[in-house]
């Protein structure tokens, strides 16, 4: 049985001290070794941004590809392997702003995937500028006199979009966060939890001690019943969305590649490629 | 007796026009004959003229003809756009319903036949296709039941009386045109055909065909004219293989997606048109950097932005050698006929994985779209090399350092490990990298790797299996002519009539695009007197590209076509007498 510790690796992360990113890792580190995987049969796909990096500090495969399609690039992964446990992430500006689009048509589809999001409300790499997750009056160097657009509710969004499976944890609850990302690689399809991920450099009003004063675990909500797609948008409606915990999940809707006609029963990478003649002369009499 | 023909049938697009091609053709490619179609469509799905254009014959023939023979017309304005094209000796036969109008300044022969009269009352007015196809029947003397297993195939699944009515309608549209000839014979009949079994097919087929072929579980793509039938032919018969097609939300995703799949350790590509190739550029550096195999058929079509989408261009050259930013190693083939299409699309995804570098399939729309015969393809001309490809069985190392996926090699190719292979990790990022794939900013670092992976294609153009298409028989020629794609039919036949003229004429089509194969044209154009270079585009891309790499700035001419409409060979016949 693998520990959390082979799922480390000798490159240090180049994000800030005090980055919420750093408990991201060593929660992925630990839910991968809780449900029993091997370093070389996960995959971290990531995009770009300061958590992007992630992929680059976990022992395992992992591919940091382009700004905002690190899922696209691990629904072809997870296709091409169904063996593989595959997990993608990236900042709230990677999937809610410039990789939305893919957000909402992974949780459509379905693919088993687990997508981790490390909510910080702005952009940090890039130096401080806003993001659709930071709040309406927010000051950044792109909004110096404040933020005039709404911002985004990416859970709501996915409660309504067909998400079977809706999480949201914060960096600094290590077991609780551990928990839903090994429920989310656990859970048969597209799994979205969001985390909030403080960055220390350029968000003053999102801190540490913020979400410890507004966040209210669901575990505390007397009776919560993440089954219902009813309950689950009012409790967020209700809580303005800062709430931690599984929001939502749908354990009877079968995954993408459960629906897929013909889908291999066998990881594809492992198959033949040549069609053989008789197969080829078939497809050429199709034509005559 | 007529050696060829040409036929056209045209009306507003939804009324079957489509469909009386189709079953026009597929009986005369099921006699032996060799056919090339041309359809001439709008952007629309309803309305707007429509036409296709057929061409006979009992020899190869690869471009769509000058002239027409005879023309059906379902409507005044395929007669009006149409009529000029008819030779002296053409016919013209016409749906009486409308109340056709022959035109003053034709010496075409004029029928008005009632296509949709005989149709009703044979049960329904859909039929009228059918009884024009017998109508033409009866111009080049031809056996209506020639029709009846074709017939059977299209409309069997709907019983028995469907294909008698379908027959019948033909063979009262053959009655009737009879009867108007009055027993007088047009000299458009057909000599007998060699009654072989061919395939006939559109390009976009032959790619879909080759990439089945070459091992495709995969395909992940956003639908566009003209590459949508690749993607529908492939959703068709991946799940037989346990693969599928995936429609993506745009074509970011379907790059990316496939970049992915490619990563994952199996072949998966995707294709599109320009507005779509336009979209995928970065994923292409994402490719080329991270050295991971990618195939893009590039359907080409008029641009810029939404441009002509329905029709024919070669606008997109430059882009496909150039576009991502930064420098990459990437190979561009430009088969010219379905059957190329076919084989290169299986040479791509080898090469694809070979040399670890995105490779794009050029296409254009006439290729793509057009259909004609192919003679059999050849499963035993097939082969799978799949490189420096990793599956298993890699020796445990000592220390948990990561495996060497981007290590400098004398040719440039690393071993590539795929996930799922134990003591195989490694980093990949586009983020330069080293050989581990960790990211580094270090110069020497950077410098390695950027020649590691350009060298890649050093020898490429020595490997590729006719890197030009030549057809040069002149050790010193008049005219070199040069092309890509699907313009090499129309020079062709274009070379014929200049020889015939006492021109001494070569013919080079480039089929590997980039890197360019210099080498190989190089002492074409050095010993022949003019060099022509013909393109469907308004800049002369690719000759610009030929002077880049081989110079002769001032030798190298334009023939350019940019209106949307294909070549045909008095364009080229006339440019080149200019020009020389």
């Amino acid at each position: 049985m693998a520990t959390f510790k082979d799922f480390r690796n000798n490159v240090k992360p180049n994000w800030c001290p005090g980055c919420g990113d750093f408990s991201v890792q060593a929660a992925i580190q630990r839910a991968a070794a809780n449900a029993g995987l091997t370093p070389e049969n996960l995959a971290v796909i990531s995009g770009i941004g300061c958590s992007g990096r992630i992929s680059g500090y976990i022992n395992s495969y992992g591919l940091h590809g382009i700004h905002g399609r690190s899922l696209p690039i691990a629904q072809g992964v997870k296709m091409a392997n169904k063996d593989l446990t595959v997990i993608a992430s990236g900042g709230d500006g990677d999937g809610f702003a410039i990789g939305m689009g893919h957000t909402i048509h992974a949780m459509r589809r379905n693919i088993d995937l687990t997508y981790i999001v490390m909510d910080n409300q702005i952009y940090g790499l890039t130096k401080g500028q806003t993001s659709p997750r930071s709040a309406a009056g927010f000051k950044t160097k792109s909004t110096p006199l404040g933020s005039i657009e709404q911002t985004l509710s990416p859970m709501q969004l996915a409660v309504t979009t067909g998400a079977t499976f809706v999480a949201q944890s914060f960096s600094t609850d290590l077991k609780d966060l551990t928990a839903i990302i090994e429920a989310g690689i656990n859970h048969k399809g597209f799994s979205l939890i969001n985390v909030f991920s403080p960055c220390v450099t350029y968000n003053k009003v999102n801190t540490y001690d913020w979400f410890k004063e507004n966040l209210t675990k669901l575990s505390d909500i007397e009776g919560y019943d993440p089954s219902s797609r009813k309950i689950a948008m009012n409790t967020l409606m209700q809580h303005d969305d800062l709430v931690t915990g599984i929001i939502y999940q749908d354990k009877e809707r079968p995954s993408y590649q459960q629906l897929v006609e013909g889908y291999s029963e066998t990881p594809l990478s492992d198959a033949e490629l040549r069609l053989g003649e008789e197969a080829f002369d078939q497809l050429v009499k199709e034509f005559m | 007796m007529a050696e060829q023909l040409s036929w056209k049938v045209g009306g507003q697009q939804g009324e079957g026009i489509e469909s009386t091609g189709e079953i026009f053709s597929m009986a005369l490619n099921r006699l032996g004959y060799y056919l090339y179609g041309y359809r001439h469509f709008s952007s629309r799905i309803k309305g707007g003229h429509t036409n296709n254009k057929i061409r006979v014959s009992t020899k190869r023939v690869s471009a769509v003809a000058d002239d027409l023979d005879i023309l059906v017309a379902f409507d005044q304005e395929t007669i009006d756009v149409n009529y000029h094209e008819l030779h002296h000796n053409g016919i013209i036969i016409a749906d009486s319903k409308f109340n056709p109008v022959k035109p003053e300044d034709t010496d075409a022969a004029f029928y008005a036949v009632p296509f949709t009269e005989i149709a009703t009352e044979l049960g329904t007015s859909l039929m009228k296709n059918m009884v024009a196809v017998g109508a033409t029947c009866a111009i080049i003397n031809l056996d209506v039941s020639v029709f009846l297993n074709v017939v059977e195939e299209i409309f069997g699944r709907k019983g028995e009386t469907v294909v008698q009515k379908n027959m019948e309608a033909i063979q009262q549209g053959y009655d009737y045109m009879k009867e108007k000839m009055g027993g007088a014979s047009s000299d458009l009949e057909l000599p007998p055909a060699d009654g072989k079994k061919r395939m006939f097919m559109i390009g976009n087929d032959a790619i879909a065909l080759g990439a089945l072929t070459a091992g495709v579980r995969l395909m992940a793509a956003y639908p566009i004219t003209p590459a949508s039938e690749i993607m529908e032919y492939l959703i068709k018969k991946l799940p037989k293989v346990g693969g599928t097609v995936i429609q993506t939300e745009d074509e970011i995703a379907a790059a990316t997606m496939a970049i992915g799949a490619n990563y994952g350790g199996i072949r998966s590509f995707t294709a599109s048109a320009g507005p779509g190739l336009s979209l995928m550029m970065e994923a292409i550096g994402l490719s080329g950097m991270t050295e991971t195999p990618l195939v893009i058929v590039d359907t080409q079509r008029g641009g810029p932005s939404t441009g002509l989408p329905t029709k024919q261009e070669q606008s997109d050259l430059m882009a496909m050698i150039y576009g991502t930013h930064g420098e990459i190693p990437k190979v561009v083939i430009a088969p010219g006929t379905a059957e190329e299409g076919f084989y290169d699309t299986i040479e791509a995804f080898n090469i694809a994985e070979e040399y670890q570098v995105p490779v794009i399939i050029l296409s254009d729309l006439q290729l793509s779209l057009g259909k004609h015969t192919v003679d059999p393809l050849d499963y035993s001309k097939v082969n799978i090399r799949r490189g420096k490809l990793i599956k298993e069985g890699l020796p445990e190392s000592e220390n948990k350092g990561y495996f060497k996926r981007y290590e400098l090699t004398e040719d440039g190719v690393s071993p590539r490990v795929i996930p799922g292979v134990a003591n195989g990790i490694h980093h990949v990022t586009g983020v330069e990298h080293d050989e581990t794939g960790k990211p580094s900013e270090s110069p020497a670092n950077r410098k390695a790797q950027m020649d590691k992976r350009m060298r890649k294609l050093d020898n490429l153009h020595n490997v590729f299996p006719n890197a030009v298409y030549k057809n040069a028989k002149h050790d010193e020629a008049d005219l070199l002519l040069i092309g890509f794609n699907s313009t090499g039919g129309v020079i062709e036949e274009a070379m014929e009539r200049l020889e015939a003229d006492g021109v001494k004429v070569n013919h080079a089509r480039v089929r590997l695009v980039h890197p360019f194969p210099t080498d190989e044209i190089l002492p074409l154009i050095e010993s022949a007197k003019h060099v022509a270079v013909v393109e469907n585009n308004a800049t002369g891309q690719l000759a610009s590209i030929i002077k880049m790499n081989a110079g002769y700035p001032q030798k190298i001419k334009s023939i350019l076509k940019y209106d949307g409409n294909p070549f045909q060979p008095h364009h080229i016949v006339d440019s080149s007498k200019e020009l020389i």
